[in-house]
């Protein structure tokens, strides 16, 4: 099948392709080996460049866009430092399954291996945190591969794919025709889950006493959230979720018990450590949920729901896999249930750990903390914002305080834990959403690893909302030094170097707020989310040695769960 | 326990290195690896001979799996199969041990291949088995240098079943 037969230069080629896929946004940055595309891009009308500071931002941004729209987040960087540049943002999205797919300039293929100027072998350098990478050799082949780029990027498991493209490439002309679909013997991803597995699946969970719904990012990116719903609610099962599922289940529902794991609740990792049946749904049983592999949910029948095989049986050996994807795997399953499940024994069990040990903070000391920050932006956004976060103490606090009553709503590093994601993962949603208000929580660290990108947020007027959390201090980091690395605070006070964030956001011409005391963050959230001309910026000068609880120690079972600091008199 | 897992790839650019990639990502082992291409020459076959626990094996052939470029993965383990490698040995000789090291030689259907005055060059191929057994007893007499090719696999052939009333007479 061919839709159009024309001759084009790859450069012409490279537009036409991403106008067919529908692409919006394109983040990048110009150089030597893309000058071709760069000098068409004058002249194309049917998508948006977005400039960027510094390539890795344009990675992130590709990132943040994907993860908030579902569709690909596209990058174009130059050869060289253009694409070494996006290796931590293509090494983000290949852990935590983002479609992007980056387009990088490379010297001429007869240059290619000659050490020629701005050379390196990228694909090389990122073919173990790509899903998939093409060097596209002969410009008769461009289209092909974007045609396969966008596809691998997209389906199965989503993750990044990388295509290089000499300079030559893009400079030849030839026939153009833009395939309808793609053919690759070697990749089949699989999305409906076995039948049989399926029922038994079901009986298994009709029989169960305690069982257990653990969400991952798998169903967000399935889409599978309404059919969560459904399962959950019709049969009264409790859920919790990972990092990257919150939001996957309304966050306000009595029947979501929060986040699991190191930093989860203490009733959700109790309900993990006694379910009779534990359903994971998309989810990969990460080290940072499971603690200690031999002690984690011993006593449950374990149900695996996934669509990359791989993962199953990786880090904890499951009764039951079902490898399909989530979304359809839940309406199957679904259709199995009959009547809700007679569990109050279970639910009054859940509910008593809730009340034995909730999430807590020092309210009462007059002193500005981000749990209390973060309570007041969920309660000032109902749930409904699409909130971004940087990496470290933030974040905990913001999958612990934040209420998701959305999915694609909550954009975090997971993963890799890339500090320096948050600002421009933000921008890059806030161009794909506009109908809801875009917030980055970040800390004063990770704030400062990619504070360039303010300026693309200034220069596009984007009305996001940017909340440093700053406690002059790398507060995870810091943490761990206190609990487990004998109060040797080694390189974590930033107090003396951070810049006055204010200033340097009111250089980069931002509206910006400084906020110091609890009685001035009503006014200050209020202001801020009324301001839609452009970026505003309030930095919260928060307590400095605030610690997140509950934590698991790194590798330790729930039993070892820590939910407050110890008094230095229960220590001797 | 070892495993001989044989690889169908796309025959082209990278296709080797993914996987050898992975293997080293993943921090799996590898005994040998080799490399040619098949019947068709868009596909390439590669023999793969690996070592670890179960748990580890199934991921191994999961992981392959999941690559792009491979076509089918077929862990040979535990299947009857034809498994084969080749080995050049060059053995040091004496007055006198020159025909010892090619009786040896005849002994494993071994062609012999160079010889100067010092040392004498042995083709052996036969299953990685036989090819240690060869080594172990050569060793004695000093081997100067030796080129494994790694072993080639296919799954054999289904027998057919030997059907009396068929034999026509």
């Amino acid at each position: 099948m061919r839709t159009t037969k024309q001759k084009l230069s790859g450069a012409d080629i490279f537009f036409e392709c991403l106008r067919q896929e529908k692409v919006e946004y394109v983040f990048g940055y110009p150089g030597g080996a893309v000058l071709k595309i760069y000098e068409k891009l004058y002249d194309v009308k049917h998508l948006k460049h977005i400039l960027v500071r510094h390539e890795q931002g344009a990675a992130h941004m590709a990132e943040g866009y994907a993860k908030a729209t579902g569709k690909v987040g596209v990058v174009l960087v130059t050869s060289g430092p253009g694409a070494t540049n996006t290796v931590t943002g293509i090494a983000d999205a290949y852990m935590d399954s983002v479609p992007i797919v980056v387009f990088s300039g490379q010297v001429a293929t007869h240059l290619i291996g000659n050490d020629a100027f701005q050379e390196a072998d990228i694909v090389g350098i990122t073919r173990p945190i790509t899903k998939h990478n093409f060097l596209v050799r002969d410009v008769n082949e461009l289209a092909s591969t974007i045609k396969k780029a966008f596809f691998i990027a997209s389906t199965g498991r989503p993750g990044p794919v990388l295509v290089d493209l000499p300079k030559d490439v893009i400079n030849s002309v030839c026939e153009f025709e833009y395939p309808d679909k793609v053919e690759m013997r070697g990749y089949k991803p699989t999305f409906l889950g076995h039948q049989n597995q399926i029922k038994k699946a079901a009986e298994i969970i009709k029989s169960a006493k305690r069982p257990l719904l653990y969400v991952g990012g798998g169903v967000i990116m399935s889409n599978g959230e309404r059919e969560l719903r459904l399962f959950a609610k019709e049969n009264n099962l409790p859920v919790t979720m990972t990092l990257q599922g919150l939001g996957a289940f309304p966050g306000t529902d009595s029947q979501s018990l929060g986040m699991l794991g190191m930093h989860g609740t203490y009733w959700a990792n109790q309900a993990v450590n006694n379910c009779d049946v534990l359903v994971s749904l998309g989810a990969r049983f990460d080290d940072r949920v499971t603690g200690k592999v031999d002690t984690f949910a011993t006593k449950a029948y374990k149900i695996h729901v996934d669509i990359d095989p791989t993962c199953i049986d990786k880090n904890v050996i499951v009764d039951l896999p079902i490898v399909g994807d989530v979304k359809h795997v839940l309406a199957e399953l679904a259709a199995e249930m009959n009547e809700p499940l007679q569990i109050d024994d279970w639910w009054e069990q859940i509910n008593g750990w809730r009340e034995e040990c909730p999430l807590h903070y020092e309210k009462n000391d007059g002193k500005l903390r981000s749990e209390f920050i973060i309570e007041k932006i969920s309660e000032k956004t109902k749930g409904e914002a699409v909130v971004v976060t940087d990496v470290g103490q933030h974040q905990m606090w913001t999958a612990q305080y934040y209420k998701f009553n959305n999915p694609r709503s909550h954009l975090t590093s997971g993963g890799l834990g890339t500090m320096g994601f948050g600002l421009p993962a933000a921008i890059g949603a806030a161009f794909g959403v506009k109908d809801r208000p875009v917030v980055l929580i970040s800390g004063d660290g990770g704030f400062q690893m990619n504070i360039q990108e303010l300026a693309t947020a200034v220069y596009n007027k984007l009305p996001v909302k940017l909340f440093i959390i700053n406690n002059s201090f790398l507060g995870m980091v810091r943490q761990w030094q206190e609990l487990f690395h004998d109060e040797k605070y080694s390189f974590t006070d930033l107090s003396e170097s951070n810049p006055d964030f204010v200033k340097v956001a009111q250089a980069f011409g931002l509206k910006a707020i400084a906020v110091n005391s609890p009685s001035k963050v009503d006014d200050a959230l209020d202001e801020a989310f009324a301001y839609n001309d452009g970026p505003v910026l309030i930095e919260f000068k928060v307590v400095k040695e605030d610690m997140v609880f509950p934590i698991i120690p790194a590798g330790k079972s729930v039993n070892e769960i820590m939910t407050k600091r110890l008094d230095p008199k229960e220590m001797v | 326990m070892k495993h001989t897992i044989s690889v169908l790839v796309e025959n082209q650019f990278g296709a080797f290195n993914r996987v050898a990639t992975m293997f080293s990502g993943k921090g799996f082992n590898i005994h040998s690896i080799s490399i040619g291409e098949t019947e068709n020459p868009e596909v390439s076959r590669m023999t793969i001979v690996t070592e670890g626990e179960d748990k580890i094996m199934e991921q191994v052939v999961k992981q392959l799996n999941r690559l792009i470029d491979t076509i089918k993965v077929i862990d040979l383990t535990g299947q009857t199969r034809v498994e084969r490698e080749l080995a050049l040995i060059t053995v040091f000789y004496q007055k006198g041990t020159r025909a010892e090291v090619i009786s040896i030689c005849d002994i494993f259907r071994g062609n012999v291949v160079d010889i100067n005055n010092k040392t004498i060059t042995l083709e052996i191929t036969g299953p990685p088995d036989k090819i240690d057994a060869v080594v172990n007893v050569l060793e004695p007499y000093g081997i100067k240098e030796m080129a494994r090719s790694g072993t080639v696999a296919l799954k054999r052939g289904e027998q057919l079943k030997y059907d009396k009333n068929s034999v026509t007479q």
